[in-house]
């Protein structure tokens, strides 16, 4: 039976450039917080209980018709099933095209000097590996509040952000969920202003504040 | 009956021998009647139908010419490097490396790992390619279609290109998004999706494997196709003999992107010793 204590809202600062994860329980909210605005962070979610059903780009965006999350986007696994539905957005729209930087796709991004830089696909890969996961777990992901426009000749890039500080994302778990988090700490293009901060996650068991 | 014995069975059985089907694989590939390369360099000729599914392993530098034969096949790919399946394609780092979101001819299909798997040569279907709706999946053609199981009459794509994956030892975790040719679909500018269907019957892509490549194939309608109908045709896969894409061949500096993608990709072959 569950506390007071256990119900109160769980509250972690990720610093700029980190990694983090978390099971979020079926029916519990989690509010990711753009504290200082126009930063990245790039998400992944799991069935808890099945890691090999796992977040479908594709499903999701054909689902619903649009490329852009936002309030009302439910989020698909590559089965097909729901994984989270955006409860709250207050940004606007956020990415699921770009995927995650790697060291590997920085050095064709924008040359092998970034190769020593860290990268998305690092802090996916070291934190999925704490729950078992590995590198063909890791599939196109979310960045929330990244902002990637696609022109009618299909050009599409990561442009300045349109977030602000203290925006918010507000997600229902629709079934028990695992989700990986990269502070996404690329340097080199406008995701997060060529400056990582800091995010807030927050995990609740009721409505969202 | 004859085949009441194993004698006649054997008999029967082997009187089947030669038979021609619409879908079926040609083998040796060298028996196609149509040569679209040197003679002898065929390695592989076969016609899917729709709502069916092939794989097979080529090697770098084979060309693989698909054909939409009657207007309705939809080819939805994986590839993934043979024998390391870590190394799979990102339609992620496809559409963002390269800055766009749409296949045509001198797109390259990226691995996430930097490096290019297969370099898109020639396109006659105009663009009618897609990098962002994946496939389609046993329960969503369940909803659409009643049922979405491999021996249904209305087969998912993930449901087959799971099947391609287990022949290769692999599991449906080593399935990451895939592409389709052959039916188009566009982003307008508020993000919506549309569907602009195929180009017609005859149009083709060819694609250049530069790496060893376990291709799985899967020829089912597209997830975002508005006919009630399941509505899939025969897909042609035909593959031959010839080289990766070197130095001097406008493709290798055709964007700096595309050229460090070549640049890596050589050089992961060239440090195990394969020019």
């Amino acid at each position: 039976m569950s506390t007071p204590a256990d119900r109160a809202p769980r509250t972690t600062a990720v610093p700029a450039r980190a990694a983090w994860s978390a099971v979020v329980p079926a029916g519990h909210h989690l509010t990711l917080t753009d504290l200082h605005g126009n930063q990245a962070v790039d998400f992944l979610v799991y069935d808890a209980h099945d890691t090999a059903v796992r977040y479908s780009a594709p499903d999701t965006i054909t689902a619903q018709g649009n490329v852009f999350l936002t309030t009302g986007s439910v989020l698909l696994s590559d089965e097909h099933t729901p994984l989270m539905t955006v409860t709250e957005d207050t940004c606007g729209r956020h990415d699921t095209l770009g995927g995650a930087c790697s060291k590997e796709s920085n050095t064709l991004r924008y040359g092998h000097h970034t190769w020593s830089q860290h990268a998305c696909m690092d802090n996916f890969l070291s934190e999925g590996a704490r729950h078992g996961l590995g590198p063909r777990d890791l599939v196109p992901n979310i960045n929330w509040y990244m902002n990637v426009p696609v022109e009618k000749d299909g050009t599409l890039g990561i442009v300045d952000g349109i977030s602000a500080p203290g925006l918010r994302v507000t997600l229902r778990a629709e079934t028990d969920v695992l989700v990986l988090v990269s502070n996404c700490p690329q340097i080199n293009n406008p995701c997060n202003g060529f400056d990582p901060t800091a995010v807030e996650m927050t995990i609740s068991d009721g409505t969202p504040s | 009956m004859a085949t009441a014995t194993t004698y006649g069975a054997r008999d029967h059985a082997r009187a089947q021998a030669g038979t021609a089907a619409e879908h079926m694989p040609t083998v040796p590939a060298t028996d196609w009647p149509e040569h679209p390369c040197e003679a002898g360099h065929l390695v592989w000729a076969e016609t899917v139908a729709g709502g069916g599914y092939t794989h097979r392993t080529v090697a770098r530098g084979t060309e693989i010419r698909l054909t939409d034969r009657h207007g309705d096949a939809c080819a939805h790919l994986l590839l993934l490097a043979a024998g390391r399946p870590w190394e799979r394609l990102s339609t992620a780092d496809t559409v963002k490396v390269q800055w766009n979101a749409y296949l045509r001819a001198g797109r390259l299909l990226l691995s996430s790992h930097g490096r290019v798997l297969a370099s898109l040569v020639t396109d006659t279907a105009d663009g009618r390619h897609d990098t962002l709706c994946g496939t389609s999946t046993l329960a969503g053609n369940t909803a659409r279609y009643g049922d979405g199981a491999p021996h249904s009459a209305s087969p998912a794509g993930r449901e087959l290109l799971k099947l391609a994956a287990l022949k290769n030892g692999l599991e449906p975790r080593d399935l990451p998004p895939s592409v389709s040719f052959f039916q188009g679909v566009a982003v307008r500018d508020d993000g919506a999706l549309e569907f602009t269907g195929p180009a017609g019957p005859g149009g083709s892509v060819t694609l250049r494997a530069e790496q060893d490549l376990t291709v799985l194939l899967a020829n089912v309608p597209h997830p975002l196709d508005p006919r009630p109908a399941y509505t899939s045709t025969a897909l042609e896969v035909l593959a031959w003999t010839a080289g990766p894409t070197a130095p001097g061949d406008p493709l290798w500096d055709a964007t700096p992107e595309g050229r460090r993608a070549f640049l890596n990709t050589a050089e992961y072959h060239t440090s195990k010793g394969i020019r």
